[in-house]
């Protein structure tokens, strides 16, 4: 049965997420340990972008990196984040190979 | 009266600012959701199966492998528990999240960590300020929740309509969340450099380590030890 599957994937997944609603207030933290939980989302964003964004194309990194060179340069523009996403796109989908 | 009024004003208010910061989430999800429909209808799986994975589980990487898995015949725990490294790094970011949203009450955050992705927690978590103002968890509800539901529409789309998207535009698809990520980071790393130190670390960290872990530890080591330089890099009042 799939779903047994399913519902094994959803516990395993949904528990890590949860178990911080009920940690973190128990807790209170020094502030270099306050520093360090602030630089997590920015953390996140760079290792979600590297390496992954290498394999945007398969076997055609480059096609990764250009998109994504693209998307710093909108963004540094100050576009709205939609404009950038569609930019970006755009940017691939004319990409010549 | 009128400060139920009021109240009611700003509710509102901070729905429609939820939405709006939510909306390029729902756009780069549908495709990806759409897309996720399709090669899991394609497997074989069933609709309402297939729904189930999205609406249960909520994690894209997650469930593109949960789908590949099934198909050459993995074991139920071998698929549970490589479904557990992959997600763990969510742990992480809840955990930064609700650091975050301290003093707001139990039952209105926790359900809001159940549906916390890369994404969802990455728009959350650039949001800091409202996490502070009045009504601010329905900022992030409006927020977490539209996401959600259009990921669970787009699969039912690719599942039900099979491949609608052409396939050079779904591929040109594929750099959407890493356009939405980067233009998340790179306003705050324009008003503190240090910040893009920071994702920097992680970046390399994480390139590093998927050399010799799973790609799913390699992110969660990124994330915490490339964020422990935030520890000299932030300063105490942006904590």
């Amino acid at each position: 049965m799939i779903l047994w599957t399913v519902i094994g994937m959803s516990i395993v997944t949904m528990l890590p997420r949860l178990l911080p609603a009920f940690i973190v207030d128990r807790l209170e933290f020094r502030p270099w340990i306050n520093r360090w939980l602030s630089a997590i989302p920015y953390a996140a964003l760079g290792a979600l972008v590297f390496p992954g964004i290498l394999y945007v194309k398969e076997g055609a990194p480059l096609v990764g990196i250009l998109g994504g060179l693209f998307a710093l340069i909108l963004s540094y523009l100050r576009l709205n984040i939609v404009l950038v996403v569609i930019g970006s796109i755009a940017f691939v989908y004319f990409f010549p190979g | 009266m009128q400060e139920h009024a009021i109240e009611k004003k700003t509710s509102s208010m901070m729905i429609k600012r939820g939405l709006t910061a939510g909306f390029p989430l729902v756009l780069s999800y549908i495709p990806v959701a759409i897309a996720f429909g399709v090669v899991a209808k394609q497997s074989g799986m069933s609709i309402f199966d297939i729904t189930m994975m999205s609406v249960l589980i909520y994690a894209g990487a997650a469930q593109f492998m949960g789908v590949n898995m099934l198909n050459v015949g993995a074991g139920f725990l071998e698929i549970v528990i490589a479904t557990f490294i992959l997600n763990f790094r969510h742990f992480i970011m809840s955990f930064s999240f609700m650091n975050r949203l301290r003093h707001i009450k139990i039952r209105r955050k926790a359900p809001l960590t159940l549906l916390l992705t890369d994404e969802t927690f990455a728009v959350s978590a650039i949001h800091k300020e409202e996490a502070d103002q009045e009504k601010g968890i329905l900022f992030y509800t409006a927020l977490i929740l539209s996401a959600y539901i259009a990921w669970i529409i787009g699969t039912i789309v690719g599942a039900l309509l099979g491949d609608v998207i052409p396939e050079k535009l779904s591929e040109s698809m594929g750099i959407a969340l890493y356009a939405m990520f980067i233009g998340l980071l790179i306003p705050p790393v324009k008003k503190e450099i240090r910040i893009g130190l920071i994702a920097v670390f992680a970046m390399l960290l994480n390139g590093l380590f998927s050399q010799v872990v799973s790609s799913g530890w390699a992110i969660v080591l990124g994330t915490v030890i490339g964020g422990a330089s935030g520890i000299f890099l932030i300063k105490e009042e942006e904590a």
